[in-house]
């Protein structure tokens, strides 16, 4: 980098940092109280705001010509290299070993770390599969759904409602959650499929909201805000345990949840249905004149998310013996959007990954988490901006040819 | 090579493949076709041209299901099955019954490898469910393995098999073109219907088109309508030509009964030379 | 009579401030075609840009009305510079990616605005101070015009009439129109299309930064979420009228409002929200291209 080039920078940023302190300025250090008329100055806000924004302006700068440079240049090479990392982790020989260990960590866990830890770790992998499911409607089939929520709380009022009214168990409704889920996946989806891209995001939005308010209004069915407690934790063959007992036998089970997810969703990427998914969010005009019933592929896909949502969603009840609408507002479903987001649309090694640093990085960094939402959406914005494909880059399966056989 | 073989009277006594009647389309008050007849005989290759904006697309969109014709009646006659009337018929069902297109404007799926692109046109023709896809039994992988193999051979026969897996927004430009008619064929289709395949080609890959789509039509009994401006290509390739002015076909016949009519040369030299 | 006269001047109130922020939403769209979800977020910001300007004033002992007009202009000129430096942060950088990279941008850039208010103010409902006096002559009409209600249906009505003739005669608005028509074809006879898309952005914040420090006068208390359920019935006026379409926008706000209004005053008034989230639903599936909109075929 020239000299030349580095005081362009600075003074860039510099004019950045100035405007946006100037936009922040009133927000950031005044603060009045209307009732008793007083007005707080805090004008150390002002430094932090200057100081951070002439980084945070400094660096998107810089990230911001390497993205156009990358740009230009990707469009005079026809061959895509990707990152060491990733060539090291889709490396069979290094991944192998790697997933053995990371399966290997995963049931010892619960031995060797409290139950806090566990507990945090059930809510992480409950993240995954929510992740991995919204990934088959938003990364595979294109379908943006911003009430992806509200399948989660079919699946987490199915089983509170069941087992509260009729004791049904967690095994009894587990299925049931996965049936409602498809169902309401089919009903909701079907008259929205024909929506093009931003209205269908709108339209599920809607519908998320929809089922929220009913949840909270219809207290004769719902029980309302104060929601329905008291639900019973999965039963072992009529064995009673300790709480902590319970924690680590919910956490086993969402361990295999998740990797019968993470088999199902890999399986589907590179199948007929995973293909039809993927021409649908590439060209959906070109997709059905190939022949392509795109109603049945968006159909298909949005039903699945929902049931492995429903699914999660009679985990969720299980596990926290809780629940209320106040778990199923829009910013859940945009959290969840987030994750699926970072990780890498259409990537299920990415969206794992996505998962755990957005639901690991702000329990553990405890200064970090009143800052969560912010930074989710900050995260959102920049993902978008300087790296669409996500952390992992999603790779498309590369057919080893039989030459004889294809003549 | 075949143009002596199919003229106008035997369009009268063999049954086509694809007959348009009077075919008319309407947007709000603008009429971008009509009063359009055409026909496509087995293993024929016809041209349909005429200046941009003459409704070439809109028809092709037309007869595709992609829009419903206002007015006319638009039939199919496939390989081994009743005719059908498809105006209006859903795009996927009109490629299945056995009319595949290529687009104008590319319309590759951009981050699948050419390879899955063509694998895309055999979905139609095979039927794994969600269900099969996560099981993976053996009916599945003998389908999957079915695809693959037809889908290389589809790129083999357009010459792109060294390029099977790479993406193919990374595919030059003509690679692009000859995708799209791999994935058409894959369909298995019994008419091709090419949306000006040698729009900017140069002059040897134009020669290199023509020659896959005479070797294309030889090898899977496919008869061909196209769309195309390169009137050396056109002349050489097609058996008959339609030519379209203002949404009208306002000339037919072989190459040079076309070349000859005082109509068409008015249209291409007259007020609209832009073609 | 007097219930019904009260809904409707209740509602035409309300319907108003639709208006106003779903002008903005139809004029972003309109151009750049993308649903500015940080929109309502823009609002709500107002709304705070006029809590905060107030609150100063009244604590220095000014008049209610001019702090009032105080707080107005300022608040509209801080939400103008913020829609001003979202589109430059989140969505410029995407004019040519994908049709959803855009659009999850914004909801990160909504869900961004939000957090960063609640962090810098507070998670609470603050008290809006009284900005607007009780008028001698309106009360005669005090059982179902309030003051307040009058000022909200004076001001969107008279800066909506601003906005028809900025549009319709002057150069900036001619070339918001062709913008809006064909961008390429604009941009090949010189429009300058990056300064009009700031415009677009700059006049839609300014217009909603009005309706916040309404409403926040006139409901008395805001909070930083405030923007979202505003956003989202804005959004549905905006369809509702056709979006693109500025008149659109207009007539759809009020047809939201009078609903609403009717529809609580008359049915019930639990189901407040849902009815409005019930109305986006139906629009979009049955008449996507809104009352006054005309389906455009699909370019292949």
């Amino acid at each position: 980098m020239s000299r030349a080039n580095i005081l362009r920078y600075l003074k860039q940023a510099l004019v950045a940092s100035l405007w946006l302190s100037f936009l922040t300025l009133p927000i950031m250090v005044i603060r009045v109280d209307t009732v008793e008329q007083t007005v707080t100055w805090r004008w150390m806000h002002l430094a932090y705001m200057a100081g951070g924004s002439f980084v945070l302006a400094l660096i998107w700068y810089i990230m911001m010509e390497r993205r156009d440079l990358s740009q230009a240049k990707r469009e005079l090479e026809t061959v895509e290299r990707d990152s060491a990392l990733m060539r090291f982790l889709s490396d069979p020989r290094f991944a192998r070993p790697l997933m053995a260990f990371g399966l290997l960590v995963a049931v010892a866990f619960p031995w060797f770390f409290s139950l806090y830890q566990t507990n945090i770790l059930i809510s992480a992998l409950i993240y995954v599969v929510l992740g991995l499911g919204l990934n088959i409607t938003v990364g595979l089939a294109g379908l943006l759904d911003l009430g992806y929520v509200a399948f989660y709380a079919v699946g987490a009022y199915t089983y509170a409602l069941l087992n509260h009214h009729f004791h049904l168990g967690f095994w009894a409704v587990l299925p049931l959650g996965a049936v409602m889920g498809a169902f309401f996946g089919i009903l909701l989806g079907f008259p929205v499929l024909r929506l093009r891209g931003d209205y269908l995001a709108i339209v599920t939005l809607g519908f998320g909201q929809i089922v929220r308010l009913v949840l909270e209004n219809w207290g004769s069915f719902s029980y309302g805000p104060s929601g329905i407690s008291n639900i019973d934790r999965p039963g072992l063959f009529g064995i009673s345990y300790s709480v902590e007992q319970a924690t680590t036998y919910m956490y086993y089970i969402m361990v295999v949840l998740v990797l019968l997810t993470i088999f199902v969703t890999a399986r589907l990427k590179d199948s007929r249905i995973g293909r039809a998914w993927l021409a649908l969010r590439e060209d959906e005009i070109a997709c059905q004149a190939m022949g392509i019933d795109n109603t049945r592929a968006k159909l298909m896909a949005f039903s699945l998310g929902a049931t492995l949502a429903a699914l999660m969603g009679v985990v969720f009840a299980a596990k926290t013996t809780f629940i209320n609408p106040a778990s199923f507002t829009f910013m859940e479903s945009a959290m969840i959007l987030a994750i699926v987001v970072l990780g890498g649309m259409g990537s299920v090694l990415g969206v794992i990954l996505g998962a755990f640093l957005l639901m690991l990085l702000p329990e553990y960094l405890r200064a970090f988490s009143e800052y969560r939402m912010l930074i989710f959406g900050a995260t959102m914005v920049l993902v978008m901006v300087f790296r669409p494909e996500g952390l992992v880059r999603a790779k498309r399966k590369v057919y080893k040819i039989n030459v004889e056989a294809a003549g | 090579m075949a143009q002596e073989m199919t003229n106008q009277n035997a369009a009268q006594a063999v049954q086509p493949v694809l007959s348009v009647r009077n075919v008319g389309m309407n947007f709000g008050g603008l009429r971008a076709l009509s009063e359009v007849n055409l026909d496509v005989l087995p293993g024929e290759v016809v041209a349909l041209i005429g200046p941009n904006g003459a409704g070439k697309t809109t028809f092709f969109n037309c007869i595709t299901g992609i829009y419903t014709p206002s007015e006319g009646e638009v039939t199919a006659y496939p390989k081994n099955g009743k005719p059908k009337r498809i105006n209006g018929m859903r795009t996927n069902l009109v490629c299945e019954l056995g009319m595949a297109r290529t687009f104008q404007n590319i319309r590759l799926f951009p981050s699948m490898t050419a390879l899955e692109n063509v694998m895309i046109g055999r979905h139609c023709r095979t039927k794994t469910g969600i269900l099969g896809a996560v099981l993976r039994g053996p009916g599945t992988r003998r389908e999957e393995q079915e695809v693959v193999d037809k889908s290389f051979e589809m790129l083999t026969k357009v010459g792109l098999e060294k390029l099977a897996n790479e993406y193919s927004r990374n595919l030059p430009y003509g690679a692009q073109r000859r995708l799209e008619i791999a994935r058409a064929l894959a369909t298995e289709p019994f008419l091709l219907l090419l949306d000006e395949p040698a729009a900017g080609m140069n002059p040897q890959e134009t020669e290199e088109l023509k020659q896959m789509v005479i070797r294309i039509r030889e090898e899977f009994k496919v008869s061909v309508l196209l769309i195309e401006h390169d009137m050396k290509m056109v002349m050489s390739l097609s058996d008959r030509i339609y030519v379209m002015e203002y949404g009208r076909i306002i000339s037919t016949g072989t190459p040079k009964e076309v070349s000859e009519d005082p109509q068409v040369i008015r249209a291409y030299l007259g007020e609209d030379s832009d073609a | 009579m007097e219930y019904f006269l009260q809904l409707f001047f209740g509602g035409l109130s309300r319907g108003s401030v639709y208006a106003l922020i779903a002008l903005g939403y139809t004029m972003v769209y309109g151009i750049i075609e993308l649903i500015n979800f940080a929109h309502g977020e823009i609002y709500m910001i107002g709304a705070f840009m006029g809590l905060i300007v107030a609150g100063l004033l009244t604590s220095l002992g000014w008049p209610a009305l001019s702090v009032l007009a105080i707080a107005l202009v300022i608040s509209v000129l801080y939400s103008a510079a913020y829609g001003y430096t979202v589109e430059k942060i989140a969505y410029k950088p995407l004019r040519n990616a994908p049709r959803l990279a855009p659009l999850i941008s914004a909801i990160g850039m909504s869900i961004l605005l939000q957090n960063y208010i609640m962090l810098a103010q507070t998670p609470d409902f603050l008290p809006f101070p009284r900005l607007i006096p009780e008028l001698a002559f309106m009360e005669r009409f005090s059982n179902y015009l309030g003051t307040s209600d009058m000022f909200i249906i004076v001001t969107s009505f008279v800066v909506m009439v601003a906005l028809t003739l900025f549009i319709k005669f002057t150069r900036m608005g001619k070339a918001m129109r062709a913008t809006a028509q064909n961008r390429k074809m604009a941009m090949l006879v010189g429009v300058n299309v990056d300064q009009v898309i700031s415009v677009t952005f700059i006049i839609g914040s300014s217009l909603a930064a009005v309706g916040g420090v309404l409403i926040g006068a006139h409901v008395g208390q805001i909070n930083f979420a405030i923007g979202f359920l505003a956003g989202i019935k804005a959004f549905t006026a905006a369809v509702l009228g056709g979006i693109g379409s500025i008149p659109g926008a207009m007539l759809g706000g009020l047809v939201l409002g009078w609903a609403e209004s009717f529809a609580t005053g008359y049915i019930s008034s639990d189901y407040e929200d849902v009815f409005a989230f019930l109305l986006l639903v139906v629009i979009l599936i049955f008449r996507p291209a809104g009352l006054l909109g005309k389906q455009r075929a699909q370019k292949v």
